[in-house]
């Protein structure tokens, strides 16, 4: 069923950007990166350190202002009305790194917070869904407990939850598991795959290479915030055709 | 099974830890005798500490003369409120039992140990030998009153939000009661004194100041530069000044700012001058608080959809605020004890009536007995403080990172 209605959208371009330029003071981050996904693509964003990954998938949702170009999310051009802004967070969810739940609420509170009071549904309703959610992140039983007294693993599913709690058309993660123990990744990406086979449209920045060979259907490499190349991860691990791509490919791998 | 359990006993005691405790003259060599000058330190202090306490103690119980106590006791605790109309502290004194009650049968914890305090010292008061047989009856009444609103807490429906509003209200309904309004006869608030004029003047002061510290706090952060450089001279200005000049300049300068005709009294102008005071440190703690949040949960905030508002409500205020409870605490703490310096601009509050007392020939050389008992009501109540929010913090600090 969710299948039949993404293939009447396939092709749907949901995320446009066209010549988008970003500095932070004279440090021109993001330098006319143009790029289009359409609904329902995986899109894994790579590169080195510092290269503006985070920066680009941040101004997606607001969080970083773009200084020349047009990011056009879902049809809502997103300028500087704060208007338009808060529309489009409707529209994206944003995993972090640090997971940024609020410590001093419980998992359930984390959860319903926007959906009441953003998108104004009844508690209940707003509490049956958190609850369902929590059963698809695998931690049904945690519901009453505070951030603090769960593991990374779990903090970060928690966090996914809450993105996914709004109902996003467009799921963000900005290296979701860098900051967990080696035993929690593969928890959390599992989550993250099954996602991606929901038919989510979702751009991660990772340097989990075997997630992005699997689930990717685009890669794009940044370097100095530039794109670099784009491709299947076929065609940009088995072939890559620029040699900052076959730098960086050879440092990571 | 059993003979398993049996086992598993025997071979946890086998791995007790060896005991660590050293005995009394390892506790004594350890902690004061480890070496030669800390030996001569030791002695030094145990000396001192016996003629101090020996000095205290021969005072107190010996040479003391505490009559000067219980006879003025109403002086302390009320200055020269109307006699015939005391029965209004008492009711004040009883709405504020009722709610320390409530809230103790509600939240338990702090708020029981605060009730079970204000009763001891009801009672206290009850069985001492000078207060008189009316008051007696009231002690009696307010401690029943406390006892009453614990066990009735959980049988009114939304008591925790009744509990809330009892203690906004009890603010206003207190300054109402005790003045009059011509609904009663009116007390004219120069007669005012005593704990009640300290406790008034405090407690309005934190209370109100809290919000307008809260309101100075986000304008010194805004982004309307009118907003943000009036908020900083505002706090600037007022944390450049000491309390005594403010209360100084409420006494003469509020007067020049009101229509002719119109006068706010004494008592009033020194809580105004002693709110805008506190207001300003109130102010910094606050934006303290705000900015030990880190940036994340202003991100995930906006990333789930909150807007502005919403995040600093739901996100941002209540972890700073709870970040800062210390200094909260210790900011009420210490206008608590400033107050005090009402009396230098002509109100008799607790310091004020000391001071009434000990010029009473009658009286004459008992300052030490007077000074003593003050300081130990001031510290009873900043030490109930103090208590109160260490508690606070434990309790609320369950689910912190
Ligand atoms: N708030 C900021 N102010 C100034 N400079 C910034 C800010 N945020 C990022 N930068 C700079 O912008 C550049 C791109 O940063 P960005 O965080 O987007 O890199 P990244 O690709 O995500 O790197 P990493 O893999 O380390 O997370 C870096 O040089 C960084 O120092
Ligand atoms: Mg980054």
């Amino acid at each position: 069923m969710a299948e039949a209605n993404i293939a009447k959208e396939e092709g749907k371009e949901i995320i446009v950007c066209n010549g988008v330029n970003k500095w932070f003071g004279d440090l021109h981050v993001l330098k006319d990166v143009s790029l289009t996904v359409k609904k329902g693509e995986v899109l894994v964003i790579l590169g080195p350190s510092g290269s503006g990954k985070s920066t680009f998938i941040r101004t997606i949702n607001g969080l970083e202002e773009v200084q020349k170009g047009d990011i056009v999310i879902d049809g809502i051009n997103l300028s500087h009305d704060i208007k338009d802004i808060e529309a489009i967070r409707k529209e994206t969810g944003m995993v972090f790194q640090q997971f940024n739940l609020f410590p001093h609420m419980t998992i359930l509170k984390n959860i319903t917070l926007a959906p009441i009071w953003v998108r104004k549904k009844p508690k209940a309703e707003a509490e049956k869904i958190a609850l369902e959610l929590l059963e698809r992140v695998g931690i049904p039983e945690q519901a009453d407990k505070y951030p603090g007294q769960l593991s990374g693993g779990q903090q970060q599913r928690v966090a996914i939850a809450r993105a996914l709690a709004m109902q996003p058309e467009i799921m963000l993660f900005d290296e979701p598991t860098s900051a967990l123990d080696p035993e929690m990744i593969k928890e959390v990406l599992d989550v993250m795959k099954e996602l991606a086979r929901s038919g989510m449209t979702m751009l991660c920045v990772t340097h989990e290479m075997g997630f992005a060979r699997e689930v990717a259907d685009r890669i794009v490499l940044f370097d100095e915030g530039e794109i670099i190349e784009t491709g299947t991860p076929e065609e940009l691990f088995d072939n890559p055709k620029h040699d900052r791509t076959k730098l960086f490919l050879s440092q990571i791998l | 099974m059993n003979t398993n359990l049996n086992t598993d006993q025997s071979l946890e005691k086998t791995i007790e830890p060896p005991k660590s405790s050293l005995g009394v003259f390892g506790w004594l060599k350890k902690n004061l005798f480890s070496n030669w000058y800390n030996s001569i330190l030791t002695i030094i202090s145990v000396i001192a500490l016996f003629y101090i306490v020996k000095g205290v103690f021969s005072f107190v119980f010996i040479s003391a003369q505490w009559s000067v106590i219980s006879e003025n006791y109403r002086l302390f605790m009320v200055g020269q409120y109307t006699k015939a109309e005391i029965w209004r502290v008492w009711s004040c004194l009883g709405v504020v039992s009722l709610l320390f009650g409530l809230s103790a049968g509600i939240w338990k914890g702090t708020a029981r140990h605060m009730s079970v305090l204000l009763s001891v010292i009801l009672l206290i008061h009850m069985l001492v030998p000078f207060t008189s047989g009316t008051a007696k009856m009231w002690l009696g009444i307010n401690i029943g009153i406390v006892v009453f609103g614990y066990f009735l807490a959980p049988f009114i429906p939304k008591n925790k939000i009744i509990t809330i509003a009892g203690w906004f209200l009890s603010f206003p309904f207190t300054i109402f009661l005790l003045n009059g309004f011509g609904v009663f006869s009116t007390v004219k608030t120069n007669v005012w004194g005593g704990l009640l004029l300290t406790l008034l003047i405090s407690v309005v002061a934190i209370v109100v100041s809290f919000p307008i510290g809260i309101l100075l706090a986000l304008g010194r952060t805004s982004n309307l530069p009118i907003v943000k450089y009036f908020c900083i001279a505002y706090i600037e200005i007022i944390r450049g000044v000491p309390l005594i000049t403010v209360f100084f300049m409420a006494q003469l300068m509020i007067p020049l700012f009101l229509p002719e005709g119109l006068e706010i009294n004494n008592v009033l102008r020194v809580m105004i001058g002693a709110t805008l005071f506190t207001a300003a440190y109130m102010a910094e703690n606050v934006r303290g608080g705000l900015q030990s949040i880190p940036s994340g949960q202003f991100e995930a905030a906006k990333a789930i959809g909150l807007n502005g508002p919403q995040a600093m409500t739901f996100i941002i205020m209540p972890q700073a605020l709870r970040a800062i409870i210390p200094a909260i605490v210790g900011q009420s703490i210490s206008m608590f004890k400033d107050t005090s310096l009402v009396a230098i601009v002509g109100l008799i509050d607790l310091l004020g009536i000391a001071q009434t007392v000990i010029s009473n020939p009658d009286f004459l050389g008992r300052q030490m007995e007077v000074y003593m008992y003050i300081a130990l009501l001031y510290w009873v109540i900043a030490y109930s403080m103090s208590y109160a929010s260490r508690r606070m913090e434990k309790s609320l600090g369950v689910g912190e990172r």
